[in-house]
């Protein structure tokens, strides 16, 4: 149990993916503008985590290790997240066809999104079971949905102080500066949960 | 073997996700109306915004669900709002084309500059240097913004002042928005004929002073126009084009030649 609750405060706080690890930072940059498309976004990559460590799990160890084709693995995790991507693409489109609006050409991003490769890689390299690593998938998406929603709320902010912003820090610079600056408040997390 | 397993087993995943995704998208498929396709085929593609939508295929989406005009696209004209009046089955009027028309007539011929201009050779930045280099401080400025600005080649510069290649032109009003005078108006192509050539709200000595074309505020126009359209506000002609008649007096009695009749 104790390594459950220590997988989840790592993959939520400590080794958020966003503002620790550095995966993922198109989307977060991308949709992060308004609160209810970084919401979409990060339940989005979740949704994708989840669902590609449950098949990239099983495939790793039922498949490419009996064959040794480990090295393959790059290749046919991407094939599965992108199967999962191009999936939730058609059902948001169906279901959700504001939400498909506002998340635009980020939503196929995903396919290649490091952050949701680097889970499922990370199940992987670190030796989790089947169940820790969905642990793992899901809270790594969880800590990307907080990442989002945290700079969201920032960068809405950051937006209405335009008017004081000095002139060359408007728009992406005075973004990125904020980003640095709510990565660098996710480093007080460091040590917890050890 | 080491080579036909990788091989055997990506085809069995490709095989089963592409069937699984073809599953999927026949449950999930969305109905588009086809008319929108067939309206972003009859627009002219340009994606110039003139209508008020992001793009072309914005503004058929917009008219087939929002119930957008469907007279708006101006490089289209009459084609193309005929063309999407068939596909939505209504006929409509087309939207007159718009062409551009510059208010200054002021060539290096006819005023003088007050200084020599070092600085950036835009329009905007003379501007911003004591109200630009010309005599005239409402007239052309003569760098030439609004011609960057045109995508379509339409702006040439004849002595200084602006020539328009009209029949290029796509009506997007990108040099309109750009002028820092704002000199550069819309009209329509076809029923307006007369236009003042002149900016100028200097008084009449001042205006004399600063170039040969201005219009000085002498009253002339107003006069002599049978029609009441011609007034002069600020020391400015001005036409109320729904009482004009394109009659051409006033051009003729125009003692500074800034007004225009065109044929």
């Amino acid at each position: 149990m104790s390594t459950y609750i220590s997988i989840i405060i790592a993959a939520v706080l400590t080794n958020n993916f966003v503002l620790s690890k550095f995966y993922g930072c198109c989307p977060f940059l991308g949709v992060s503008k308004k609160l209810d498309s970084s919401v979409g976004m990060g339940l989005a990559v979740v949704f994708v985590m989840l669902c590609a460590s449950l098949v990239t799990y099983p495939i790793y160890y039922a498949i490419l290790v009996p064959l040794e084709m480990e090295y393959l693995r790059t290749v046919a995790f991407i094939l599965v997240i992108a199967v999962f991507v191009q999936l939730l693409e058609m059902v948001i489109k169906k279901l959700m066809p504001p939400l498909y609006k506002t998340l635009g050409v980020y939503l196929p991003l995903i396919t290649t999104n490091c952050a949701v490769l680097g889970a499922t890689i990370m199940n992987i390299d670190d030796g989790y079971t089947f169940g820790q690593s969905l642990v793992n998938a899901v809270f790594s998406g969880v800590g990307f949905l907080l990442a989002m929603v945290i700079f969201s709320g920032v960068r809405s902010r950051v937006d209405d102080a335009e008017e004081n912003t000095p002139h060359m820090f408007r728009g992406i610079p005075a973004t990125l500066v904020a980003a640095a600056i709510v990565s660098m408040s996710f480093l007080g997390f460091g040590g917890l949960g050890q | 073997m080491t080579y036909v397993y990788p091989i055997l087993i990506f085809a069995a995943m490709g095989i089963v996700f592409g069937v699984l995704l073809v599953v999927i998208s026949k449950v999930f498929a969305v109905k588009t109306d086809s008319r929108v396709k067939e309206i972003t085929a009859a627009l002219p593609g340009a994606n110039c915004g003139a209508c008020g939508y992001a793009g072309c295929a914005d503004y058929a989406d917009a008219i087939v669900n929002k119930g957008a005009a469907m007279s708006a696209c101006l490089p289209g004209g009459g084609g193309a709002a005929t063309a999407i009046g068939e596909i939505m089955g209504i006929s409509v009027s087309a939207a007159a084309k718009q062409v551009p028309v510059l208010h200054c007539n002021g060539t290096c011929t006819v005023t003088k500059q007050r200084f020599h201009y070092d600085g950036i050779q835009t329009c905007a930045g003379a501007k911003r240097f004591y109200g630009g280099n010309g005599t005239c401080a409402w007239g052309c400025l003569g760098y030439g913004d609004c011609a960057a600005a045109c995508e379509n080649d339409v702006i040439s510069f004849v002595d200084g002042v602006l020539h328009f290649a009209i029949e290029k032109c796509v009506s997007c009003n990108k040099c309109v928005n750009v002028c820092p005078n704002n000199l550069i108006e819309m009209r329509p192509d076809t029923k307006r004929k007369v236009d003042i050539l002149c900016s100028s709200q200097d008084k009449g000595k001042v205006a004399m002073q600063t170039c040969q074309n201005s219009c000085i505020g002498c009253m002339k126009c107003k006069k002599v126009c049978k029609f009441d359209a011609v007034h002069v506000v600020n020391v400015h002609a001005e036409i109320n084009y729904t009482k004009c008649k394109n009659c051409g007096l006033c051009v003729k009695e125009c003692p500074r030649g800034c007004i225009s009749l065109r044929k």
